[in-house]
Parts: structure tokens; sequence; C-alpha cells
């Protein structure tokens, strides 16, 4: 398979794929009702291709793609589950799918009475008392939570200006934290992984406003200690907030609700089975205690009897942060999914999630720590590490620093898995473990898949030490083998433009140091 | 690893040369091979007045952002513009070509306060262990 | 349905293969007193019945199938080519994550890429990234970029940007020093005078909506002129599907521009998810928030695609990231890259003109009834606001049309009380000319 051209090098002058058919009513020049200068002088060069072109074109570019419905990703906190066809269905009914958000409340009355339902299914999954559906992805709702909890502090009368993330946080902690004005004071995890409630007691002092914690941790363990966290947090005043990646651990296991966690955002799109569409669209609801309810975006969907209404009060409010309701059309998914799944199915999440975790770390770790053992690959014996060997949740977390030796990279092996059909694990993920490889099979992975999974890993680490140099050359067995990713940052070539044709156009490499001197003027 | 007598060192891996009235600044062969192919170098302006310890300037990697620290408190005086062609001159040639900044230093005293090129060398050792 | 592989025996052998003799012992780390909560949930169901019970409450709506739309806003309803869903809705397309291994998505990175050329192209811009969440956070993320990169505390926003837009930046700047004002206007748009006097080297950007609010054209090229002099930057607020015949923001000097790009290709969906568009000079790159693919080569020499300049983002500059987006809008902007690619720039002209003539239709009908008329003097693309003389008012008149199954415009006394007699009529080429004659007809006989 060679590279595929553009859809512009595809380009002939004269095609169309889809047209409207010859005007219907009465034609108005442009001209005659628009001011010339306000006129588009240029047409965009968009392609001209027939819709054959189109669809043999990307047909094709799909081919090209690794996707949930081809292979395993055992993504740490990625949570890359099935998504069952049932909700492309759901969401595609004329019902739910050609609303316009401003029509008459009374002519929605089944979305309200949908999203109302989810909003309670969501609080009894995590025993919050209420959720804010608006967020349009897991950052959004960051951002949300933080944004209320600096609301909290002002009505308070407090001045906290920081916030106390683990260094074995995702990069949108500290991201949201920063973008919602707070100052970040990482938090150095305990040698068990955890939280060091001596650490925590250390920086808990009158200026943090919250903590921002993720239960289970990126490392894939349950936080013991989460009430003695939570209780020390608020002794200070501080509010606890929790990152909700990792809740597909947590269903039917426990609620963050009871551990004492003041306000948390779901990923819809991991936990909740929603597509995840090549980066979107997902959904980030945001739950809260009671006391922080008056601070949610608004409006929210209010059940008076047997009608559901929009509520737009709320003086307390954050805020609106979507142009309309949030994504609908993946809370529709979401809430399929769990009329689909019902209590026993919720609870069968977590628990096969849990053992298909552990179940794998078990195979990865006996094999390796026993070579030539049952189920190992010849010859491997060590190279994998497993630095906390004690019962995981959903993930947990591997280490290939012992490779380094052979000049062998997390990385490396992330490339080499792709040859052998596998997407590769999060890597370099969290901070706090050298060349982790971050390792979630979701619930909705059968045994042989995951042995499969483990047989592959352990054979490329006994390459890693026989012939090091087939995975710095890896993936070898794809169309496009390993990119250039250095030239990709040095000189930026961010669109195609016309002109030598398979030329793509670049950005100047030089382009950014100046800021409002270099913009364009006039 | 090269670690040139005639420089001063920060433990922050920044090197510094007394040139004149100035004292140019760029980072040291160890960081670089850290770092791996610099595809990006954010640089301060010339004017700004600086701290000893305050991070001025951003060099990036496709992975990676880090930091470079003033050595020294002063005042900016020119950049190296040939960084934004080329940030690779900092992979090529870290101790001449890919020279990042120069600071007109406060107190003529404070490079002398730097470490020397054994000293660095020490220091690296020594956190390696 | 719980999509739950294991068998019994299954289940069973992996507890031995961990060395468990049950599931509960692998819970040791959680606190007994928090395990195994009360799940007040009904039980599962099958396919037919989830089915069945949202197709329920599917039945409860009066969706666009049923009812012919007036409704414009801020959501516009077009029609979507059937090639678009039979092409997104593959697997392929739709359950790939994001494309950080660059070999094993090598399809979605180009199409990302051709996406990215397709936005530039139809704003008219040097630079866009792959998508934000929606046209109102792209606005807020837009905002924040001119404050950061010029480092000045205020920005200037038409009180003729959509009010959805205007609170969401208004979310996003709460808490920070920054300040936003109000620029008046004056008959449906920005009052260009008192914009040139509330100028100064102290604003970081002005923005101004292209249609606006009220469906108006604004003076957007002398509008980005008042901004340069003074060295700030200026950020336009578009509708994508217009730019088939208004010039684009590149035309008249934008430094950045942003809009709601869901109308191509994408279902209205209630107004989510949304398609955030962000184009930017290219001296802003390095400020961009969100990702960027781009053209690169493999091993080889071969030609190939990776997400780059990943150093402003999130996972890994962490809090100095230029934002902390993460997911955005993918699969949606597929979607847009599918209908661009389907109807050219002919095909866009040509919807673009079907909307200028079915929306001026509209208008020139209505006002012909005598009790309606325009609110502003004002060209306009393909919604308006039009104003009900007394004894009649909107409110009322919306009964009537709904029994005749239309919905009317949206009335503006909510966000604008001046304007409680105006609604926004929109009509896009997605209304069936037989709905325009039945409107006109019901409004004859009230």
């Amino acid at each position: 398979m060679g590279p595929e051209p553009l859809i512009f090098e595809r380009s002939v002058p004269g095609r169309r794929g889809f047209g409207l058919g010859a005007p219907d009513g009465p034609t108005l020049p442009a001209r005659e009702v628009l001011p010339a200068e306000q006129l588009r002088t240029r047409p965009p060069r968009l392609p001209e291709v027939s819709e054959l072109d189109v669809v043999r074109h990307y047909t094709r570019l799909s081919q090209r793609n690794f996707c949930v419905d081809t292979h395993l990703y055992p993504l740490g906190s990625c949570t890359m589950k099935y998504n069952p066809k049932l909700h492309e269905r759901v969401a595609a009914l004329p019902g739910l799918a050609r609303l316009h958000p401003l029509q008459p409340e009374h002519h929605v009355q089944g979305l309200l009475e949908l999203l109302s339902e989810l909003e309670r299914s969501l609080c009894e999954v995590t025993g919050m008392d209420a959720f804010t559906l608006q967020p349009a992805a897991g950052a959004q709702g960051e951002l949300a939570g933080l944004k209320i909890v600096a609301a909290h502090h002002r009505r308070m009368r407090r001045r906290r200006d920081v916030v106390l993330i683990p260094d074995s946080a995702h990069g949108t902690n500290p991201a949201s934290a920063a973008l919602a004005g707070f100052r970040v004071v990482q938090l150095q995890s305990g040698r068990d992984g955890l939280i060091d409630l001596e650490e925590l007691r250390r920086k808990l002092d009158g200026s943090v406003a919250a903590l921002m914690l993720t239960n289970p941790n990126t490392l894939g363990l349950f936080e013991r200690n989460i009430r003695a966290v939570c209780e020390l947090a608020h002794a200070r005043d501080a509010l606890v907030y929790m990152d909700g990646a990792n809740m597909n651990a947590l269903l039917g296991i426990a609620k963050p609700g009871e551990m004492g966690i003041d306000l948390l955002q779901l990923n819809l799109h991991k936990t909740f089975s929603t597509p995840h569409g090549g980066g979107g669209p997902g959904a980030g609801p945001v739950g809260v205690r009671a006391f922080l309810e008056p601070y949610l975006p608004v409006p929210r969907v209010r059940r008076r009897g047997r009608r559901f209404a929009w509520d737009a009060r709320g003086r307390r409010s954050i805020g609106r942060l979507h142009g309309f309701h949030g994504n609908i059309g993946v809370l529709v998914r979401a809430h399929a999914y769990l009329l689909s799944l019902g209590r026993e199915g919720v609870e069968g999440v977590g628990r096969t999630a849990i053992v298909n975790a552990n179940y794998l770390k078990a195979k990865l770790a006996g094999a390796s720590a026993r070579p030539g053992g049952r189920d190992s690959a010849e010859g491997t014996g060590g190279g994998l590490a497993i630095p906390f060997p004690q019962h995981c949740m959903h993930e947990f977390v591997a280490s290939v620093k012992d490779l380094k030796a052979s000049g062998v990279t997390a990385w490396d092996v992330a490339k080499r898995l792709l040859d052998y059909g596998l997407y590769a694990p999060t890597v370099y993920f969290p901070l706090n473990v050298e060349e982790a490889l971050m390792i979630e099979p979701p619930e909705t992975e059968s045994k042989e898949t995951l042995d499969e999974f483990a047989r592959a890993l352990l054979a490329i680490i006994g390459e890693a030490r026989a012939e090091p140099e087939r995975l710095h050359d890896a993936p070898e067995s794809l169309a496009t083998w390993r990119l250039d990713e250095v030239r990709a940052a040095r000189q930026p070539d961010l669109r195609w433009s016309a002109g030598e044709p398979g030329r793509s156009g670049q950005a100047s490499a030089a382009a950014g140091r100046g800021g409002a001197d270099d913009a364009r003027a006039g | 690893m090269k670690i040139p007598a005639d420089l001063r060192y920060a433990k922050t891996h920044e090197w510094a040369k007394r040139e004149g009235e100035e004292i140019v600044v760029g980072i040291t062969a160890h960081a670089q091979e850290e770092l791996r192919d610099v595809v990006f170098v954010e640089l301060p302006s010339p004017g700004r007045a600086v701290k000893a310890g305050e991070p001025v300037a951003v060099v990036e990697s496709v992975k990676a952002a880090f930091d470079i620290y003033a050595p020294v408190s002063g005042t900016i005086s020119r950049t190296n513009d040939a960084l934004a062609k080329t940030p690779a001159l900092i992979n090529q040639d870290c101790y001449g070509a890919g020279w990042m900044f120069a600071l007109r230093a406060a107190r003529a005293d404070d490079y002398d306060g730097l470490l020397s090129s054994s000293a660095y060398q020490e220091q690296m050792t020594a956190s390696r262990q | 349905m719980d999509y739950l592989p294991h068998t019994q025996d299954e289940f069973q052998e992996m507890l031995r293969t961990i060395g468990v003799g049950s599931f509960e012992e692998l819970l040791d780390a959680v606190p007994p007193e928090l395990r195994h909560p009360v799940l007040a949930l009904p039980p599962g169901r099958s396919e037919p019945e989830v089915l069945r019970r949202c197709g329920a409450l599917a039945e409860r709506n009066r969706s666009l199938e049923d009812i012919a739309s007036f409704l414009g806003a801020g959501a516009y309803d077009h029609v979507v080519p059937t090639a678009v869903d039979a092409i997104a809705s593959r697997g392929e397309w739709l359950t790939p994550y994001t494309p950080y291994q660059a070999e094993a998505s090598q399809g979605l990175l180009q199409a990302t890429y051709e996406f990215q050329t397709m936005v530039c192209e139809l704003l008219q811009m040097d630079v866009a990234n792959a998508s934000m969440y929606d046209g109102a956070s792209a606005a807020a993320e837009a905002v924040l970029l001119a404050l950061r990169s010029s480092g000045r505390p205020r920005v200037l926003v038409s009180e003729a940007v959509h009010p959805h837009i205007r609170q969401v930046a208004a979310t996003y700047l709460h808490g920070t020093p920054s300040v936003i004002q109000l620029i008046p206007t004056v008959n449906g748009v920005t009052d260009l005078e008192t914009l040139g006097r509330m100028m100064g080297e102290d604003v970081a950007g002005v923005l101004l909506a292209h249609p606006n609010v009220f469906g108006c054209l604004e003076p957007m090229a002398t509008a980005a002129e008042l901004a340069h002099r003074a060295g700030s930057l200026f950020i336009a607020s578009v509708y994508p599907v217009s730019l088939g015949l208004l010039a684009p923001p590149g035309a008249y000097g934008a430094d950045l521009a942003v809009a709601e790009g869901r109308c191509l290709g994408n279902p209205l969906s209630y107004g989510g998810p949304g398609l955030g568009l962000l184009a930017a000079s290219n001296a802003l790159v390095r400020r961009l928030p969100g990702r960027l693919a781009g053209c690169t080569a493999d091993r080889r020499g071969r030609r190939g695609f990776t997400l780059t300049l990943q150093t402003r983002e999130q996972h890994i500059r962490r809090e100095r990231a230029t934002s902390n987006i993460c997911t955005n809008q993918g699969w949606l902007a597929l979607r847009a890259t599918l209908y661009l690619s389907l109807v050219g720039p002919g095909g866009l002209r040509d919807v673009a003109q079907r909307n200028l003539e079915r929306g001026h239709e509209m208008a020139r009908r209505m006002t012909a009834l005598g009790w309606i008329r325009p609110a502003f003097d004002q060209p306009f693309f393909n919604e308006c606001a039009l104003t009900c003389e007394p004894p009649r008012s909107w409110p009322v008149l919306a009964r009537r049309l709904e029994r005749a199954g239309i919905v009317g415009g949206a009335p503006l006394a909510g966000w604008f009380p001046e304007l409680e007699r105006s609604a926004l009529w929109c009509m896009t080429e997605a209304v069936p000319r037989e709905a325009l004659d039945r409107l006109i007809e019901t409004l004859e006989a009230c």
C-alpha cells in the first residue's frame, strides 16, 4: 500500500459530488442585496471530485486506521471499550437527532426526560448529589469543576489560589488548574505510589483551594487512605476534586460520593462507551455535592410532576460553558448504555475490568519473572518490571527501564506492538515511573485477546535483548514506517497548498516569536 | 562528554562565557543529549531584566519542553536569531554556533560565582549515583 | 446487554491465574465500608427493549422531520448528504483513538490534514487546528489567545455577538484579571464610532460576528483596521455556510477566525455536539490551542502525517500549555471534511446562494403582509430580525403556527429586551418551499 493521494490531488475542475438541483424558487443575484465589498471574490480551493471519488478516498483512508472495531487498545486511563452499535441507532433517531436547541420545551419533553434520567443515573452510580451535563469533554469538565471551586471559596471569602496535584496526574489536571487561574503545587507520591498523608499534611496550608486527585490513581492503585485524605483536606476547608477518568474501576465497587469527594467529572467517551471518533466528541459531566449545586452551569433540566423544563435560574452559577446544552448526541448514547447495563451490568463492568487487569498483570509479571515458565515466551527472563505488584484495579503500570541497557525505550516497544497488530499501551505516563507502559484491558476484551497481548509483549521483550534494532526500526509492517517527527516540528507543514503536485505548503519555521507585533496588518 | 574548561556552568546545565561586557549563555552537551533533536527555541526579548535562576528561555524537542535559566542577574542584550531557522545548531554545536542569548550582568563578580568545569563535572557524577 | 465476554469458567480460570480464590480478594485496597454500594438502578435491558424505550422518548419530541422550522439564532439546519453518514459511520472512523501513534492512524491524520486545509481555504487563513468543542468555546479560546500573546488586559466584544458566545467567553475569563467590554450596536450593527473611542493600547483583541446575532452583515474590514491601528488582534466569528458567498475573514484582515462548523455535514442534534473551527495567521501558530496534524516523511522518505507542535499541548506542557483541551470533535471534523469534499467550491456557493434566496424570499413575503417589518435596515444572509406590529405578537402567533406544523423564528425578548416585539427568522435550504407557502398562508389568516 503506497501513500494515498490527498483529496485535493484527485481534484478535476468542474467535478462535483453533491448538488441541490436546479433552483426551485425565485433567483436572486447576490449583488442585488449584498454590498460588493461583502462578497467573496475568490472561491475556496476545495476539491472538485465526484461522490465516488469521495467514497473511495475516505474508505481507503479509513482502512489505514487502527480502531476498536479491529484492534485491542490497552491504553491506560482511556478505557477503550467496545462502542455498541445499538447506540448509533438510538442517536440517529430523528426524534433525537433533528431537534433545534431553541424549540419550545413542549417539543422536546422526551429529550428533557432522557437528560433528567441520565443525570439521576450518574448521581446513583457516583454517589454525587447533582450533575451538569454541559461540559463537552473531560478537560472542560475539569475546568468547570475548578471554576466551581473558585466560586465557592470566593463566596466563603477565602483567598485560596493553590491546587495540589499528585505527580502522577494526567496532563489536563494542571492545565485545567492553570486555565482556571490557580497555581499548581505538586504532591510527591509516596514510595507505595499513593498519596503520602504526611506530604499532604505539610502542603495543605491556608492557600490551598482544592486537592485534585484520581482514584484509582494512574498507577491503577486504589487510594486506600482516601477517606483520611478527604478528611484532612476538609479540615483545612479545601475541597477534593476527583478526576473521574478511571471511573471504570469503581462501577459497582465504590462510590466517590461516599469517599468524601466533593466534585468530579466523568468521561462519557471512556467509562460510558461512547465512541472516541478519532479524537471526540466526548462529554465531561460534572457531579457535585449538594452544597456546590448552586454553582453548576445553567440552564439545568428540572422536573415538575410529569413535565420537564429548562431552569436558567442560578445567581451563583459559574455561567455557561457550551453554546447550547452540551454534547447531546453523546449524552444520548451514554443513556442508552446505562439502560442496557442496568444495575447488574454496571456491577459487572467494574468487576470484569478489575479481573481483566489483574489477570493480564499476572500473565506478564509471572512470565517475566520466571524465564521459560508456563505461558512465557522463550528466553525473556526479565526486562518487564511491574513496579507495584500488589492487586491493581482496572489498570496497572509496567516498566521497561531494564531494556535501556540494550538501547530500547518504552516508545520502541510501543512501535513494535503495532507490528503485532496491537495498539500500544499509554507510554511515558505516569511521570513518576521510568519507561512506563500504562496498561488497561477494558472489560469488553476476551481472555484470548489478553493472552495474545501478553504473548506479543513478552516476545518483544525477548527481541529487545536479542535484536534491539528491530525495535528501533518498528513499525515495519504497516504502510507507513516510523515518521520523522523532528522534521514535522521544525518545519511545520500544516496544510496543503496548490502548487507543485504532491508538495505541501509550509508554515514559516520562524513563526510565533512575535505575538502581537507579527499580527497581520489590516 | 565535553565540558570546556574555559567556560563556567550552572547546575541546571547552562554554560556561560564572559565576552567583554557580556555573558553569553547556552546549554551544555549533557543537556542537548538528554533533549535529543531540538525543534524550537523560545528566546527572551533584548532589554528584558532577568534574575539569576529565573526561567528565561525554552528549548523544545518533539516530546518535551525545558526551561533555560538565567545563570546570573542582568539585562538581556542580544539573542541568537539563527536558532529560529536552525534550532538544530544547539545539537550540532552547543558551545559555539548554538549559543542562545547574551546578557549584561548586574554584578561583574557573579560570573566567578558560577561552577568551574570540574565542579560541574563533579556535580553531574554525584547526581548520577 | 452488558457486552461482557467471559463465561463463568473463564472467569474462574482467570482468578486462578491471578492466584486468588475469589474476586473479593482483589479489593483488598478498598475499605470494606465502601465496597459494593447499593445501586438503585433498574435491571438491564435487551436491545429491543432499549430501542423501544429510547424510541418512546424520541416519539415524545417534535423533530424537524414532522415540523418545519424557521429557527436559526446560532444553530442552523442544513442538508447532510447521505454519503457523509455512510462513510463516517464506518467503525474505522467512529472507533479509533486519538492519533498519538501516527503510524497506526495515517488515515485519520491525513483526513485531519485535509480538514485543516479546507478550513484554511474556507476562512482564507494561514493555519487551522483540528477542532475545538464548538464555536462558542473556540471564540473564548481565541480571546484568551489574544490576551496571552499581547499581554494586554482588555478585550472588546460586540454586543451583536451571540449572547451564548459572550457568556462562554465570560465564563472562561471569570476570575482572571482580564476584562471584556461590550461594544454597543446601532441599527443592528456594531457602532464603529464608539468602537473607535473604546480602542486603546491596552486592548488585546476585538471580536465581531459576521453575520451577527441579528443576521446583519458587519463592517468587518473597517473594524479590523480600527483594531490593527492600536496594535490589537481582530477576531472574526463567522457562519461557514455563508462563506460560499460572503468574503472570508482572511480577506478583511482577521488575525483569528472562529466558527460553529456543525452546519457542515452534521446533524443539529439539539445544539450538540458542535464543531469549533479556529484558524489563525502564521504568526500565531505556536500559540494555538488544540491538535495540529502535520505532513512529514517516514524513514523511507514516503509522505506521512503526524500530530505536531505537541509541546503546546497539555500532555507535555501541563500547566503551561496553550489550553487544557484534549478530546476535541474529531468525528464531526471528519464529517465536515466529507461534506466540503462532496459539495466542492461550486456546491458550497450554490448552497449559500440557495440560503440567500430562501432567506430573502421569506423576508419579502412576510413583510408584504403589512404588519411585519425588518427590525434593522441592513443587508443579511439567510436570517433577519422581523418585528411584529401590535396588536399581533409572535408568542401568540406561535400557537397558530404550531397547529400548521411550523416553528417560527426565535423571539429576541429574552436576550434584548428592547427588541421584545422582534424574532429571528431564518430559512435554509433544508426547509421545503412548501413550508414557506404554508407559513404565509397561516400568517395571512391571522
